[in-house]
């Protein structure tokens, strides 16, 4: 079995769900990305751990050192925690002339964390991304697969926020 | 505003296929099945549309080219993973009309005797992923996928994979290592796709875009025809975002000007600032200023002017910002993206971003600025892929446009060039 030296534990009921994804993928090793991308979800912390990435790499036809060419190249998919709801916030050219820039400094205020870092609780990180589609609803975050914006004050962005509370 | 690729939005609901079929959906596929596969080609050839995803390819020859490769087990796929920058016309496309697309690969698979289609989307747009999947799967069940489609003999399924976030997964041989299960950096041609794609099988890449017309131009195509220029026929889906007032998907007509489409359609500049510049194509495109305001919306008029047309995004930027902030940023979204395999890019990018650095801060020399432009006339000259290729383009017409943030004497720059 693969080492994890970290506190996750793969757990029956992951374990679980990681057989589930993998069927649902046929077990196919060309899906690795979707497969990755759904076991992402499957965590609170919306990461892979080194010991699911090896549960992975054992029940696919596939290496792991191709698993973890895939989550470092990536940028959806990573090897370190992130919040339960990590804000992607858009820093492409479109959100940043419509002021992307207070969103940015709003969410660093209002959660007391930096562009990569993650509160106490574990519940945000702040990221950010390249341009998502939503340039006709900028400035955008995106969190878990929703787009949220055009968010222009601060009350637009604590209102957004306390949906995830 | 036109209404020819965008004829179903809002038509039918979205999630059933009798929903569809009742607006006469698939009946451009019966029709396909019936027709010579070459004169498919010919329409697309004659409607002249050219790939919408950004490197203008002509369609029909593609097609036409990749049903006359001999090797066997061809495929479709579909590149749904818009990243240029302010382009999101896909995005609409698949979620107003995702029976339509489902179709078309269809056709597309039947056109060029594939075996398989393929859709890569991006995951930026998994929200819109499980309309797709019903769409594939009622097409399924009702007999227009599988085995011996509508009595025709012909054998075809459609997968959907997701991207996970990288720009250059939209490059074709970035692409198919992605859905091969690979990170997805790109290689070397050849061999060709149309030769040895995706499994190394030939395989035929088209856009969300281009692929969505095909049934409608099945169906009716003198509408199409019927608008546009002598050399851009018909229309075309544009996303206009940055400082505009109403920022969206439009179609429009080719030969539209660019005054109507950023003062018309989408609601002129916020506060009536004025344009300090406009970026076409998305990230990898060419920038412009004002002047090109009555200038028609077309590949001949664009390519006089030293502008792409590209994914057909329209990119307005006010007097707020200032071009060299603008160059920064794109410079740095480079940085970011390039896969990092070929030295021209990785390392251009990464010097090309110091020197503006420089210029932003006023210290630059101008041994400065030549080499800088040496980088940016070595790069798309010797970069591995289209990103290194065109990553440039915005500075280059930057050069060309607003020779002044450079510190250059537009006349001098004028005359070298």
């Amino acid at each position: 079995m693969f080492e994890d030296v970290s506190n996750f534990k793969l757990t029956k009921e992951l374990t679980a769900k990681l057989d589930a994804v993998l069927n649902a993928h046929g077990n196919d090793s060309t899906q690795i990305v979707d497969i990755l991308l759904d076991a992402q979800d499957l965590i609170e912390q919306h990461y892979i751990p080194k010991i699911v990435a090896g549960y992975i790499a054992e029940h696919l036809p596939t290496k792991l050192s191709v698993i973890y060419d895939c989550i470092t190249f990536y940028d959806k998919l990573s090897d370190r925690p992130r919040g339960k709801y990590p804000i992607e916030v858009c820093n492409s050219i479109a959100c940043r002339v419509n002021d992307s820039d207070f969103l940015l400094q709003t969410l660093t205020k209002l959660l007391n964390i930096k562009p990569g870092e993650i509160t106490y609780d574990g519940r945000f990180t702040i990221e950010l991304t390249d341009c998502f589609g939503a340039c006709d609803r900028a400035p955008a975050v995106r969190i878990n697969k929703v787009v949220y914006g055009p968010l222009r004050s601060e009350e637009e962005i604590k209102k957004m926020l306390e949906k995830m509370l | 505003m036109a209404h020819f690729i965008t004829r179903n939005f809002g038509k039918y609901d979205v999630f059933s296929i009798d929903s569809y079929l009742s607006i006469g959906g698939f009946s451009s596929l019966k029709k396909a099945l019936k027709m010579d596969k070459e004169d498919i080609a010919s329409l697309i050839t004659k409607a002249g549309v050219k790939g919408r995803g950004g490197a203008e390819y002509p369609m029909g020859r593609k097609w036409s080219q990749a049903r006359q490769v001999t090797r066997p087990h061809h495929c479709v796929v579909c590149n749904a993973d818009e990243g240029e920058t302010c382009t999101f016309k896909d995005r609409e496309l698949i979620t107003q009309d995702p029976f339509n697309l489902i179709e078309a690969i269809i056709i597309a698979g039947w056109a060029v005797d594939a075996e398989d289609g393929y859709i890569y989307m991006r995951e930026e747009y998994a929200h819109l992923c499980p309309r797709l999947i019903n769409a594939i799967e009622q097409a399924r069940q009702r007999g227009f996928l599988g085995k011996n489609i509508l009595g025709s003999g012909f054998n075809y399924d459609i997968h959907l994979y997701s991207g996970a976030g990288a720009y250059v997964c939209g490059e074709g041989t970035a692409l198919i290592r992605s859905i091969e299960g690979k990170a997805g950096r790109p290689r070397m041609k050849p061999p060709f796709m149309k030769q040895s794609g995706l499994f190394t099988r030939p395989t035929c890449l088209n856009n969300v875009e281009s692929l969505s017309i095909v049934p409608h131009l099945l169906h009716d195509a003198a509408p199409y025809l019927a608008q546009g220029t002598e050399n851009s026929i018909g229309t075309k889906l544009i996303s206009v975002g940055g400082n505009v007032n109403k920022p969206g998907v439009f179609e429009i007509p080719f030969g539209t000007t660019i005054r109507q489409i950023i003062y018309d359609l989408a609601g002129g500049i916020q506060e009536n600032r004025s344009i300090r510049l406009i970026q076409f194509g998305g990230a990898s495109g060419k920038i412009a200023d004002d002047s090109v305001l009555d200038l028609p919306y077309t590949y001949e008029d664009f390519a006089a002017h030293n502008l792409i047309i590209g994914s057909g995004s329209i990119l307005v930027i006010d007097e707020r910002m200032s071009v060299i902030d603008f160059l920064r940023a794109t410079q740095d979204f480079f940085l970011h993206e390039s896969c990092g395999q070929c030295v021209p890019c990785r390392e251009g990018n990464r010097q090309i971003k110091f020197f503006l650095d420089k210029i932003k801060a006023g210290t630059q020399t101008q041994e400065d600025i030549e080499t800088m432009l040496t980088f940016a006339k070595v790069m798309p000259l010797s970069s591995l892929c289209g990103l290194g290729e065109t990553a440039q383009n915005a500075l280059q017409s930057a050069i060309k446009v607003f020779p002044e943030v450079f510190g250059l004497m537009p006349k001098a720059q004028g005359e070298q060039a």
